[in-house]
């Protein structure tokens, strides 16, 4: 299972007031939701953002709430994956949970930069740069999380089981 | 090796002898918790699974208490498909209006949650729960649902970060100015995906409440979750609320700490975090501009207690709040509210030209109730400080106890209650 796309780059810190602010959280529709994504960090993401692309960010992305719409959004704008040094761990949770793929690793989040082409294979971990042509050694998936993701979310794969 | 208080808590209830930090694990629940915002997503998840019930109908807490009374139409909608749910499913302790708090200080107050339980919920300050004794931690709407329907949820048991609590705090040093200064101590992924165990002596000159506003906060540092030991105080609150069986864990002597500090209460003052983490803390000593506010903010689940409400109205009694500075007060319970009535500290709020609200979480997370413009600036007890999160994304929010917010307000600027 592979993610491959162009990125849109972040620091410290992202949290989840600014990946959806709490004024559209009454919103229920997924679709009307995610035109909201990132809107406080950076209005230009949505006009953007194509399906496949990759957020890389720095440390503790999806600090804050407890909010899911966090990553439902990230995941319904069309990120395949985000990539950062650590996550907030119930944003890490939640993402794993509604089948976002995300993966930890510092290294990547300091070398790769804005619009990079970037793609992630999921079974080894490793990501690729190819625009700058290198490459970084993510942490991989424990298996029943390779799973969950791939059922696109904890209740798919309780219901598979 | 020895396990820490938390570790013995998980292990427990995952029928285990002994557990490690890392390891995953199934642990049995005895509450999961939802509000108005999270549950109707968990109902969406919960639509797509095979079940019939839910797994204990007195073990789920369903709180209206973030836009209610309803703030618009969504909302209304929201609340009413939670109704629906809790109707259908004869949910015992669903809080609706009438009924409802803040779920963090509601929950202790009924009774719900006690020392030895393992909790989880749908609102990342769960951790509240800590300050009893308990194992809570905050999760999303799928492990809500999840947990709904099979009473149990996954975890990697976390390592612990010991806070060893000396000394006696002075006159305007509460709970939040505590934990405001671990934080900017440790930062917000000080304590990431780790357990903030809080044990020594100094710890027997807190308040409940105090103890509250502490574990409240330990998600603002990255922890899973806070905790506190159970003492004679703890005992005497988990009597006067709860008829449910309480369990004492202790940590073993022999525990592994990933990191130890010490914190003398004596040598802590009031403290101020700035815009825009709760980590950018300061001293009065080391604020040397005049910050003017635009309002002033006391409740939430951090500081919106009984006796965060006396020390509120100690500091406006007979005072006024100043020219155009709003100065918005939320118990945050019924019984809060109704306690603050009788104790006449309503009175003295109103009289300063305060105002006194329904209890909501309204502001916190700029959902109603106090919505910041642009270039605003508000001195807030909450917990949060980003980009945004009480409105304008140009305006600024500052994290202080309400001795610090109530300051405030009388002379319109950031105000130690020490110099008034």
């Amino acid at each position: 299972m592979n993610a491959k796309g162009k990125v849109f780059k972040y620091g410290d810190n992202v949290d989840t007031d600014v990946i959806i602010p709490a004024r559209y959280l009454a919103i229920q529709d997924r679709k009307e939701l995610a035109r909201h994504c990132m809107e406080d960090i950076d209005v230009h993401f949505i006009n953007e953002v194509k399906k496949g692309d990759i957020i890389v960010a720095e440390r503790n992305f999806g600090c804050g709430s407890s909010r899911e719409h966090a990553p439902l959004v990230i995941k319904e704008a069309g990120i395949s994956c985000v990539i950062a040094e650590t996550f907030a761990r119930i944003f890490y949770r939640n993402a794993i949970n509604i089948g976002l793929p995300i993966i930890e690793c510092a290294d990547a989040a300091k070398g790769i930069e804005k619009g990079d082409e970037v793609e992630v294979d999921f079974d080894s971990g490793m990501i690729y740069n190819h625009t700058k042509g290198t490459k970084y050694q993510g942490q991989s998936f424990p298996e029943f999380m390779q799973k969950i993701i791939k059922a696109e979310g904890l209740i798919n794969y309780i219901n598979e089981k | 090796m020895g396990m820490t208080m938390t570790q013995k808590i998980l292990a427990e209830h995952a029928d285990l002898d002994t557990v490690i930090a890392g390891q995953l694990i199934e642990a049995e629940l005895d509450l999961v918790l939802g509000n108005d915002i999270t549950t109707p997503v968990a109902i969406h998840e919960m639509d797509k699974m095979n079940y019939e019930d839910v797994f204990h109908k007195n073990k789920i807490a369903l709180v209206m208490d973030h836009f209610i009374p309803n703030k618009d139409i969504k909302s209304a909608e929201n609340c009413k498909c939670v109704r629906d749910f809790a109707c259908k499913h004869e949910i015992t302790n669903y809080f609706d209006v009438g009924q409802m708090g803040i779920e963090h200080a509601l929950l202790p107050e009924k009774g719900l949650t006690v020392a030895g339980d393992v909790i989880i919920g749908a609102d990342s300050h769960t951790c509240t729960y800590g300050a009893l004794g308990a194992f809570s931690t905050g999760v999303g709407s799928t492990d809500m649902a999840a947990g709904m329907v099979t009473g149990k949820a996954w975890f990697k048991v976390p390592s612990a970060i010991r806070f060893n609590i000396v000394g006696n705090p002075s006159k305007w040093v509460s709970g939040k100015d505590i934990i405001l200064h671990i934080i900017g101590m440790i930062g917000v992924d000080g304590a990431l995906y780790k357990s903030m165990e809080f044990v020594g002596d100094g710890i027997k000159n807190l308040t409940m409440d105090d103890r509250f506003t502490i574990a409240n906060m330990a998600i603002e540092a990255g922890a899973k979750n806070g905790i506190f030991p159970v003492d004679d105080l703890t005992i005497t609150y988990l009597e006067e609320h709860s008829k449910r069986p309480y369990k004492i864990y202790e940590a073993d002597e022999d525990a592994e700490y990933d990191g130890e500090y010490t914190i003398d209460l004596s040598k802590l003052q009031p403290t101020v975090a700035f815009p825009h983490l709760p980590e950018n803390t300061k001293t009065f000593d080391e604020i040397k501009d005049v910050i003017k506010i635009d309002q002033a903010v006391i409740g939430s689940c951090t500081n919106g207690r009984i006796n965060d409400l006396r020390i509120a109205a100690e500091i406006l009694k007979g005072k006024n709040i100043a020219k155009n500075v709003r100065c918005i007060i939320i118990p945050a319970t019924q019984a809060i509210y109704l306690q603050a009535m009788e104790e006449g500290l309503l009175k003295i709020f109103i009289e300063a030209g305060a105002i006194v609200s329904t209890p909501t979480c309204g502001p916190c997370l700029g959902g109603y109730m106090g919505i910041l413009a642009a270039g605003e600036r508000c001195i807030s007890t909450t917990n949060r400080n980003f980009v945004g999160r009480m409105g304008h994304v140009d305006s600024e929010v500052y994290l202080a106890s309400p001795a610090v917010a109530a300051a405030s307000a009388i002379t319109g600027a950031i105000t130690c209650p020490c110099n008034l």
